[in-house]
């Protein structure tokens, strides 16, 4: 690792001015992602202003029946408190379905919107990449992308985007709150992770200095009753092959209000509007799931290392789907 | 998209102080025991521990946040070591495998170890031991399924797994 040097804030204002000041200084929270990259040559921070002591821990309810989670929440707290694992259980079931116990404790929910993606070539500080290196190119178009992106790719970029957690986000419209050099700002999420683009080097409209202190997360009754559903390689402490975030809430066997997002097969999580669209006012039933995971995943871009997450997806939703309305058949 | 809610206090801030990147004064308290090390902010809790404080209990397997072979407790939470700091654990209470017996007993979880032959090469043992006591501490072994999850982020090259959730659940039936 290169040489770093070292301030500790003690409030946010602090951490913000002194990140502000100086673009060669960046926040650390968990560490989970920084350090390794820092470790990789792919961060280069000439400073690091830690901010695990400033007073952003808080999981609160809101009166719309909604919560507000602290930037520096720890993963293993959130999965952990009472109003989540009653009120939003797809949050929870994400966050235990992501990394390992020992990551979970150390990795603050801030920290988890802000990640950076796992693709190899990213990672490895030497091929061509435009994310890491903007005009340099993209190594994984032609290279191993067996676990990249089919939805929201670019001739630039197709890193999947790794958050479990940001997906049911995603589906419940939480928004972003952070405080920066001009202010606090709130961002939906899904502006808070644009598409790749041909800028893929640009992963949220943040500023430098800019500082994620909150996720807000609106009130949904029928998410009481949701799931989050995950397919991965291995059975356990694996980034999703694909996933699927789900509330279905339902009258007389009617889909109301639907909220459907998918992870490991986007560049960012996605939110899956066009099967939204198609299942909200429809009887629920197979045929109009399997439409709809169908019209969902039409305009994905595959390559044939990863061509099999198109079916995956449908899958997986149609199973998410037939779970939550108990209009699964026994298998 | 967004909205400026309310003016910034941070332009009255102050710039935070710097320190580094040579060696500072870090004053780290490892199994109740304060040290005063002179360390670079760049070195990770892990070789503090192990080439300064020679508390060599931790291991260093993939150095990158994979492996849980380096894990110990921050403030009582299972850690890896490997992907912190050392200078942010100023002021938090770090523990290592060498903490665990009291005036000379084994842990619960260490005796259980050995009679359950929990291990063969050793190498993520401590690991394993600092995430099992954890694990219980925590309530996350009711079954073996729950165990298995849960310890997922301690990887045994010699799949001793099998012996290592018998010690667990040795010492969970203690209780």
């Amino acid at each position: 690792m290169r040489p770093i040097s070292y301030s500790r804030a003690g409030d946010v204002a602090g951490a913000i001015a002194t990140v502000a000041s100086d673009p060669t200084s960046d926040f650390l929270a968990g560490g989970t992602t920084e350090v390794d990259l820092l470790r990789q040559n792919v961060m280069l921070p000439r400073r690091l202003v830690d901010i695990n002591d400033l007073p952003l821990t808080q999981i609160e309810d809101r009166p719309d029946g909604g919560l507000y989670i602290g930037a520096l929440a720890r993963m293993s707290d959130v999965a952990e408190a009472p109003t989540v694992r009653e009120r939003f259980p797809l949050i929870r079931e994400a966050l235990v379905l992501g990394a390992s116990a020992q990551l979970r404790n150390m990795a603050s929910m801030g920290g988890n919107m802000m990640q950076r993606t796992r693709c190899a070539y990213f990672r490895d500080a030497a091929s061509p990449c435009n994310k890491r290196e903007p005009g340099s190119g993209c190594s994984a178009l032609d290279g191993f992308n067996r676990g990249h992106a089919v939805l929201g790719v670019s001739d630039h970029c197709i890193a999947t985007h790794p958050s479990d957690v940001a997906v049911p986000l995603m589906a419940l419209d939480a928004r972003i709150h952070t405080e920066g050099p001009r202010g606090r700002r709130v961002y939906a999420l899904d502006d808070f992770f644009p598409e790749p683009g041909d800028t893929p080097h640009l992963e949220h409209p943040v500023e430098h200095g800019e500082l994620v202190v909150g996720i807000e997360v609106p009130g949904m009754p029928a998410a009481r009753t949701s799931l989050y559903l995950k397919v991965r390689d291995r059975e356990s402490y694996e980034f999703a092959l694909a996933s699927v975030a789900a509330v279905v809430p339902m009258t007389d066997g009617v889909i109301g209000d639907i909220r459907l997002a998918l992870g490991g097969v986007a560049t960012k999580p996605w939110r899956a509007r066009r099967a939204e669209r198609i299942l909200r006012g429809a009887p629920a039933g197979r045929e109009v799931f399997e439409r709809a995971a169908f019209e969902e995943l039409l305009p994905a871009r595959a390559t044939p290392l990863n061509a099999f997450k198109v079916e995956l997806a449908r899958r997986i939703m149609v199973r998410a789907l037939e779970t939550l309305t108990g209009t699964r058949s026994p298998s | 998209m967004s909205a400026t809610r309310h003016p910034s206090r941070v332009a009255e801030a102050p710039v935070l102080p710097e320190r580094g990147p040579g060696p500072v004064k870090v004053t780290l308290t490892v199994n109740g025991t304060e040290h005063a090390l002179e360390l670079e902010p760049r070195v990770s809790l892990l070789d503090a521990l192990r080439e300064r404080l020679h508390l060599t209990g931790a291991k260093k397997g993939c150095d990158q946040g994979t492996c849980g072979a380096c894990t110990v407790w921050v403030d009582q939470r299972r850690t890896l070591s490997c992907l912190t700091l050392a200078i942010t654990c100023e002021g938090r209470e770090v523990t290592t495998v060498e903490g665990l017996a009291e005036d000379g007993e084994l842990h619960a979880m260490q005796r259980a170890f050995i009679e359950q032959d929990a291990f063969q090469c050793g190498y993520c043992t401590p690991g394993q031991i600092m995430s099992a006591v954890a694990l219980l501490e925590e309530g996350h072994a009711s079954d073996d399924a729950e165990i298995r999850e849960w310890m997922s982020g301690n990887i045994c090259r010699c799949a001793a797994y099998p012996n290592i959730r018998a010690a667990v659940r040795a010492v969970r039936d203690q209780a």
